[in-house]
C-alpha cells in the first residue's frame, strides 16, 4: 500500500501568542514548533496499516519554509514513516491554495491508498483542508475519525458527531480520512529512530513549480487581534454555604445569565 | 441586493437555536433569505425557517437524507447552492457542517470559513471574525476569487429574533438521483444523553485534576441537571481516562463558548484557557488561589469544590 500522511507544523499549545506590529500574522521568534497534535494521531494510525500490509510505505508530505518544517518530517520519520515531502513555501497560504499544493504533489507520486491528515490544525483551525484535498482528488472522505478498520480495500471508521453520537462509514478505498483524538495513542520516536530518520530520503518540491493558479486562493486574512482584557475577578470569600449563596445570587442578578 | 441561503439543522421537528441564531442574522441583512433543509424532516423545519422571514426553501425529503453521509449531501447541497442563486450560504460549524462544507466550497470554485464568531454582511460583501489559535488571537477575514461566500457560525454567538408564525413561504421539493455512493452509513448510535453538544452548550460545568478521580465527575452531573448544562473536563482528565476525549475543551478539544462557565477543579493550562474563555461569564472554583484560571475569570471561590459544589447545586435548586 502507498500510504500518505499530511503534516503541518504549528506552534506548541503552550505558545502565548504574540502580533506582529501590523496585525498581519503572530510573532514567531520565539515560538516552539511541533508537529500539529491531531496530525500525531494521523501518522500512528498509518504506520498501523503499514505494519499490517508488508511492503506498504508510508510518505509524510508538508508545506511550509523548509528550513522550518524539516523539523516536523523528521519526527515523523523518527516514529517510522519511509520517506518526506517537502513542498518549500515561504509564504503562509490559504487552505484552498496548500490542499491543492499537496493534492498535486500526492498525485504526482503515483496513486495513493489512503492519505491521512489531523481532523484540524490547531493554528489556523480551519477544519476543511482534508475534505477540500478529497474533493481535488476526487476521492471519498470521512473527517474525525476515532477507529480505523482496514477490510482489505474497504475501510471502517467510526465518525463522533454531536452530543456523542457516533456514525459508522464504510468508505471504498482510496479515500482521505482525518484523524481524531482517542485514534490511537501516537508512538514516540526512539533514539534508534531518531538515528535512523536522519537518513531518510526527503523530497522537495517548488511550491512554484506547482504553478498553481492564483484563484485557488480564497481567503485573506487581516487585522489580528488578542481577546479583549477581562475585567478583574471577583472573589467570593466566606464559608462554603455563604460562598455557593453568594454566587448564585450574582449569576442570577449582577450577570444575569440563569 | 445579495441572496442569503441558510443551511437548516434541526432535531426532532425543532430548528436548533444555531439555525435560528443564523436565519436572525440573515434578515437582519436586509438580504433575500433562503433556505435548504434535507430529510425527513425538511418540510416541518421549512415552515418553522419561514416564521423567521425566509421566503424560499430548497427540500430534499427523501429518507436517504436522514442521516448525514458526504457521498450524497456534498452533491445534492452543491446543486441545491445553485439552484438557490445565492451568493452567500450561512450555515452552523457543526460536525456535520464542517464535514460537508469545505468539501461543497471546493465544488462551488468558492471559499468557506468555519468557526466564526462573527459576520458582517453589507449587500455583497462578507466579513467574518475568526478565533485562531483556539481563540488565543482571531482575525477579520475576507473572501476572494468566491463567487459563493460560504460561512460557518459557531453557536451563541448571535441574537435570535421574535419567531413570527404568520408567515409561511414558498418550499421547492427536489430529488436528486443517488449518486454511486462510495461511502456508506454501516451503523449509527445515538447517545443516550439528552444533554446538548458541549460547542452549542448555553451552560457548561468543567472538571480538571482537582476532581481527583473518575467517580467525582458525578457531582458536576448532578450541578450540570439542575442547570441544564453540559459537563466539559480538560486535557489531564481526558488523557487519564476518566472521562471521554468527546467531553475536552481547550486547543486540542472542543472550542467552546457558552453564557456561563463553571470551571471545577481546573488550574487553567494556556491551552485550555484558549479553548473557553471567550464564554460571557467564567466561575473558577479552585482551592489554589493562585490558580491562572482566576486571572480569566468573572467570578472566583477559592476552596474546596467537594463541599462548594454540592452546596451550588442546592442554592440553583432553590432559585430555577
Amino acid at each position: 500500500m502507498k500510504i500518505f500522511v499530511c503534516v503541518k507544523q504549528v506552534p506548541d499549545t503552550e505558545t502565548k501568542i504574540q502580533l506582529n506590529s501590523d496585525g498581519s500574522s503572530i510573532e514567531t521568534t520565539n515560538v516552539k514548533w511541533v508537529v500539529n497534535p491531531y496530525d500525531e494521531f494521523a501518522i500512528e494510525e498509518a504506520l498501523n496499516l503499514k505494519t499490517k500490509n508488508a511492503g506498504s510505505t508510508v510518505t509524510i508530505v508538508s508545506m511550509g519554509p523548509k528550513s522550518r518544517v524539516t523539523d516536523a518530517v523528521r519526527t515523523a520519520l523518527a516514529m517510522g514513516a519511509d520517506d518526506g515531502i517537502i513542498i518549500n513555501c515561504e509564504e503562509e497560504q490559504d487552505l484552498f491554495t496548500t490542499a491543492k499544493a499537496l493534492a498535486d504533489t500526492i498525485k504526482a507520486e503515483g496513486e495513493a491508498s489512503i492519505i491521512f491528515a489531523g481532523k484540524l490544525a490547531i493554528d489556523g483551525n480551519g477544519a476543511g483542508l482534508p475534505q477540500v484535498m478529497a474533493e481535488y482528488l476526487g476521492l471519498p472522505h470521512a473527517t474525525v475519525i476515532s477507529t480505523f478498520e482496514d477490510q482489505g480495500g474497504k475501510y471502517v471508521v467510526q465518525r463522533e458527531t454531536e452530543s456523542g453520537s457516533t456514525k459508522t462509514y464504510e468508505l471504498t478505498g482510496p479515500c482521505v480520512l482525518s484523524a481524531n483524538k482517542g485514534l490511537n495513542t501516537p508512538r514516540y520516536a526512539s533514539l534508534p529512530g531518531i538515528m535512523k530518520a536522519k537518513k531518510k530520503p526527503i523530497k522537495d518540491v517548488e511550491f512554484s513549480s506547482l504553478n498553481i493558479p492564483s484563484t485557488f486562493k480564497k481567503l485573506t486574512y487581516s487585522n489580528l487581534t488578542l481577546p479583549p482584557q477581562k475585567p478583574s475577578v471577583k472573589m467570593i470569600d466566606g464559608e462554603a454555604g455563604a460562598q455557593a449563596n453568594q454566587l448564585v445570587d450574582l449569576l442570577k442578578n449582577e450577570a444575569k445569565v440563569l | 441586493m445579495s441572496n442569503v441561503l441558510v443551511f437548516i439543522e434541526g432535531a426532532n421537528s425543532e430548528l436548533k437555536n444555531s439555525t435560528k441564531e443564523l436565519l436572525s442574522v440573515a434578515k437582519s441583512s436586509g438580504a433575500t433569505v433562503s433556505a435548504i433543509a434535507l430529510g425527513p424532516e425538511a418540510k416541518a423545519y421549512a415552515d418553522k425557517a419561514a416564521h423567521y422571514g425566509v421566503s424560499k426553501t430548497f427540500i430534499c425529503s427523501d429518507q436517504q437524507f436522514e442521516n448525514y453521509n458526504p457521498d450524497l449531501f456534498v452533491p445534492a447541497v452543491t446543486d441545491l447552492i445553485k439552484q438557490s442563486g445565492a451568493n452567500i450560504v450561512l450555515a452552523s460549524s457543526s460536525s456535520l457542517g464542517k464535514d460537508l462544507f469545505p468539501r461543497v466550497a471546493a465544488k462551488l470554485d468558492s471559499g468557506f470559513v468555519s468557526d466564526c464568531t462573527d459576520v458582517q454582511i453589507n449587500g455583497d460583501d462578507v466579513t467574518v471574525k475568526k478565533p485562531l489559535y483556539a481563540g488565543k488571537c482571531s482575525a477579520d477575514v475576507k473572501f476572494d476569487n468566491s463567487a459563493i461566500k460560504i460561512v460557518l457560525m459557531r453557536a451563541n454567538q448571535l441574537k435570535i429574533s421574535e419567531a413570527d408564525s404568520s408567515l409561511s413561504s414558498e418550499v421547492v421539493e427536489s430529488n436528486p438521483q443517488a449518486p454511486d455512493l462510495k461511502t456508506l452509513i454501516k451503523d449509527i448510535v445515538k447517545s443516550t444523553s439528552e444533554k446538548v453538544d458541549l460547542t452549542e452548550a448555553n451552560i457548561i460545568v468543567a472538571g480538571g485534576r482537582g476532581m481527583k478521580e473518575a467517580g467525582h465527575f458525578k457531582l458536576l452531573e448532578e450541578l450540570a441537571d439542575v442547570l441544564g448544562a453540559t459537563v466539559g473536563a480538560s486535557r489531564a482528565v481526558c488523557d487519564a481516562g476518566w472521562v471521554p476525549h468527546s467531553m475536552q475543551v481547550g486547543q486540542t478539544g472542543k472550542t467552546v463558548a457558552p453564557n456561563l462557565y463553571i470551571a471545577c477543579g481546573i488550574s487553567g493550562a494556556i491551552q485550555h484557557l484558549a479553548g473557553m474563555s471567550s464564554s460571557k461569564v467564567i466561575v473558577a472554583i479552585n482551592n489554589d488561589p493562585e490558580a491562572p484560571i482566576f486571572q480569566k475569570s468573572t467570578y472566583g471561590i477559592v476552596g474546596d469544590l467537594f463541599d462548594i459544589v454540592p452546596k451550588l447545586t442546592e442554592e440553583f435548586k432553590k432559585v430555577l
